[in-house]
């Protein structure tokens, strides 16, 4: 007796959500994009160095590495987790690659495919890791993460007793790998972690979008007992996002050293805060079950956007945090507006 | 004199009318039932009373004076307290702190010694003395936290006192138990009014009945003048055949057998079902009904054999029994049933054996558009689209969704626990329709159900648990009330 009358409430079938909307609720619909065209706009304005290529490369260049572990982020949280581990997954797949390449017997593109992979296996086990004490043993994916956060942190450290990883410039291997970081594609000047960052979007949109695994890591997180009853092994599509987020994390770490010619420890500390602000600033809901790698993408950029435009205009570092946090705000109360004005209608 | 009433009393949601003139009122010192079907309105009227709805037309009186309860602290002021299905007990509290937190809380120091002292005295007065006011209020008996419940609304000097559906999860004697404390606050002039599907509770204990259906107030009738029959036929207003049409077809084969099936809740559990039949699982809430189709669906561990068209077949997870041709639509229907904001489209195709997904797991939007569309014309589903989010629904085409899956993945033994659950009448008829096609078209249908009329009207046969156990399985003219609550209260408990 007590459930109809919620039902009865919810009621209005005839309309879907988007029937009959007026033109501010689309504009709310589409406000993260509004807002990044609003920043790009500003900062045109507000500085004559941003609207130009180099700068503009430089940004993208250095957002590589977030746009990774944010796909990879989105993952966990679509299916209604979070993983904190992500920067020192991330610290600890830069200083392998360093490591693997001047060891290996080999030189060469080869050889650098083989330290990518042991870079790439190292997070994906750890993700594993992750996904095993989530899936497996139940544990709140915040406590298990936090554990591995501090746990891969201590792992680096040990790595290089805390040293930066430094390998030979003269290395072919090397040279193939910084190659990749510093330079761009022939003619057009795109950089190669750009390249790289967006074929992984591109994949984890059509993953997502056109495979019966997006669908249900996304059905995992908006309910998790009704996909279990359906008789879903709910357990693999949550294991498969955290190592698939570890995977993703130690790929940002490598390309983070192929920028800088050298694998430290301390890579990527603070990088789960930044990929969890970019997923929500993209609407995902950390609840699990809402979300797309596109909108978090707009989240990366509107991110790395107002960082990019206060170091244009020398803003200091301490105020930029604020600023940081005001907009973040922002994007979500918006999306708060959002999803109100939908209810009404 | 009449304590309470209520006039013309009418409530919306969504622009659907939950009520449309509901009268009700009563007096100090009786006890009074408030009856109808599921849907008729009964909670939407007394959650108005206590508040936690606002009403959109019409007058609550108390005591010949207007009263504005709009909001609960209105209702609480008034000396009305509502004792929910769900208890809103703090289960890591103790009882003394439940029963009078609100009451002690704006001193800044909790007096605890008075605090348990004065619970202490209110369970004893309430016959209560065994409960203990330091135990966690969330360690207690269901039936002790209902008590704790009341002791709570009486600490606030409440003088009407609505109780709903307070037996639903009580065995026999906890319900006696109850009898005697409603009387006991009957007599110390309190004005209860109770709210049951039960028709031997309301002759054993309420002065007075009211009948609200479809929104509105049939009568205010003593109890003394009524019996079985005529307060049933009040209640649903027409015969039981308009509800319930008949099956076509004969059942065929042995489709599931269940032998021996055995969990911590379950005893030797064995049974079978025929296509094209239906069969209910009736008793009461506890009995284990929900735990029997959980275990058969490989949701709870279980040992026992379970024969699927004569060959036996191992089922440890949902899966397992999905693949085996077996689909289970959960009681729970928001919690279990349907992916509420996903749409149509994603939760009809919920299933591990998707007959149209391509190579490697990836989507054709187009098969599978085509196959939710035919589904969704055959079960009526009424809906904008099939990318409308399944919580936009009502409740009725939220459960027609929830069975989709079960088709697209061509389950044919059917495992449909309270399908009617929480949906109107009009759509309780449509269901019953659906079930009954999927009869006719050779599945085998288990249906659990608390709803006798339901269960005697629908199915071929009927099992009825008691304590884990199957006490007995009914049917033809074995099938009425009497025969199930009988062996579902045992029968020396039958009052």
């Amino acid at each position: 007796m007590s459930t109809e009358t919620q039902t009865i409430g919810t009621a209005p079938a005839a309309k879907g959500p988007r029937a009959g909307r007026g033109l501010l609720a689309r504009l709310i619909d589409w406000n993260i994009y509004i807002m990044l065209v609003a920043l790009i706009i500003a900062s045109a304005i507000l500085s004559e160095h941003f609207l130009t290529v180099q700068n503009i490369f430089n940004l993208l260049r250095q957002l590589a590495p977030l746009a990774l572990v944010s796909v990879g982020m989105l993952l966990v949280v679509l299916t209604g987790g979070i993983d904190l581990s992500v920067g020192s997954v991330a610290a600890i797949g830069g200083m392998v690659v360093a490591m693997m390449m001047p060891a290996l017997p080999v030189e060469g593109g080869f050889a650098l495919i083989l330290s990518v992979l042991a870079a790439l296996g190292a997070g994906a086990v750890l993700g594993a890791v992750n996904g095993i004490l989530v899936a497996g043993f139940g544990m709140a994916s915040f406590v298990a993460t936090l554990a591995m956060m501090t746990m891969a942190r201590g792992i680096a450290y040990m790595l290089s007793n805390g040293q930066p990883v430094r390998f030979p410039r003269e290395l072919p291997t090397a040279q193939i790998l910084t190659a990749f970081g510093a330079k761009g594609v022939p003619g057009l000047g795109i950089p190669w972690p750009v390249v790289a960052a967006l074929l992984a979007v591109l994949l984890f949109v059509i993953l997502l979008r056109r495979t019966s695994w997006g669908r249900l890591t996304v059905a995992t997180g908006s309910n998790e007992t009704a996909v279990r009853l359906a008789g879903l092994p709910v357990g693999r599509y949550k294991f498969l996002a955290y190592t698939i987020c570890g995977g993703l994390s130690a790929l940002a770490g490598v390309m983070v050293t192929a920028r800088t010619s050298v694998g430290t420890p301390v890579t990527g500390i603070g990088l789960e805060l930044d990929a969890i602000a970019a997923c929500v600033i993209g609407g995902a809901l950390l609840s699990g079950g809402k979300g797309t790698v596109v909108q978090t993408m707009i989240g990366v950029l509107i991110l790395g956007l107002i960082g990019n435009i206060m170091n244009l205009m020398s803003v200091p570092a301490y105020p930029q945090q604020i600023i940081k946090g005001l907009i973040i705000i922002l994007a979500v109360l918006l999306q708060g507006v959002g999803a109100r004005t939908r209810q009404r209608v | 004199m009449e304590r309470l009433q209520m006039h013309g009393i009418a409530k919306e949601f969504g622009g659907i009318a939950a009520l449309r003139d509901a009268a009700f009122s009563a007096r100090s010192g009786e006890v009074h039932a408030l009856m109808g079907e599921n849907g008729a309105g009964k909670s939407t009227l007394m959650k108005i009373l206590a508040g936690a709805y606002d009403h959109q037309g019409g007058e609550i009186h108390i005591d010949g004076a207007p009263a504005d309860i709009h909001t609960p602290l209105d209702a609480l002021r008034r000396g009305v307290s509502v004792i929910y299905q769900e208890f809103s007990l703090a289960r890591h509290l103790s009882v003394a702190e439940n029963i009078l937190l609100e009451h002690l809380g704006h001193r800044f120091w909790l007096a605890r010694a008075e605090m348990e002292r004065r619970a202490a005295d209110l369970l004893a007065d309430m016959g209560f003395p065994e409960v203990d006011p330091c135990a966690l209020a969330g360690d207690l008996p269901v039936a002790m936290q209902q008590v704790v419940e009341i002791c709570k609304a009486l600490s606030r000097d409440c003088s009407i006192l609505v109780l709903d559906e307070p037996t639903a999860v009580l065995t026999a004697h906890e319900t006696e138990k109850l009898f005697a404390l409603v009387r006991r606050l009957r007599d110390r002039g309190v004005c209860v009014i109770y709210i049951s599907h039960r028709l031997d509770e309301i002759f054993a204990l309420c002065d007075r009945v009211t009948v609200l259906k479809d929104g509105a107030t049939v009568g205010t009738w003593e109890t003394a003048t009524l019996d079985h029959d005529s307060l049933t036929r009040l209640m649903i207003g027409r015969e039981l055949s308009d509800f319930f049409p008949p099956r076509a077809v004969e059942p065929g084969p042995v489709a599931l057998e269940v032998q021996g099936l055995c969990t911590p809740r379950l005893r030797e559990i064995s049974f079978s079902v025929r296509r094209g039949e239906v069969l209910g699982i009736g008793g009461l809430v506890g009995a284990g009904r929900t735990e029997v189709l959980r275990a058969i669906f490989g949701a709870d561990p279980a040992k026992g054999t379970i024969r699927l068209h004569g060959r036996a077949q191992t089922i440890r997870n949902p899966g397992d029994a999905v693949r085996a041709g077996i689909g289970l639509v959960p009681e729970d229907r928001k919690q279990q049933g349907v992916l509420l904001d996903l749409p149509i489209l994603t939760n009809a195709m919920l299933t591990p054996v998707n007959p149209h997904l391509g190579p490697l797991g990836f989507l054709r939007g187009g098969r599978e558009r085509a196959a939710a569309q035919q589904l969704r014309e055959g079960l009526r589903l009424k809906a904008a689209s099939l990318e409308a989010e399944a919580g936009t629904l009502s409740g009725g085409n939220q459960q027609k969704v929830a069975l989709m899956k079960s088709l697209v993945s061509g389950c044919e033994i059917l495992l449909l626990d309270e399908p009617t659950r929480g949906v109107d009448v009009g759509a309780k008829v449509e269901i019953y329709r659906v079930i009954n096609e999927l009869a006719d078209s050779g599945a085998a249908v288990v249906m659990v159900s608390s709803e006798m009329l339901e269960l005697i009207g629908m199915c071929d046969r009927v099992l009825v648990m008691r304590a884990g156990q199957i006490a007995g399985a009914l049917s033809g003219p074995a099938l009425t009330e009497e025969g199930i609550i009988e062996l579902a209260m045992g029968r020396d408990n039958v009052h």
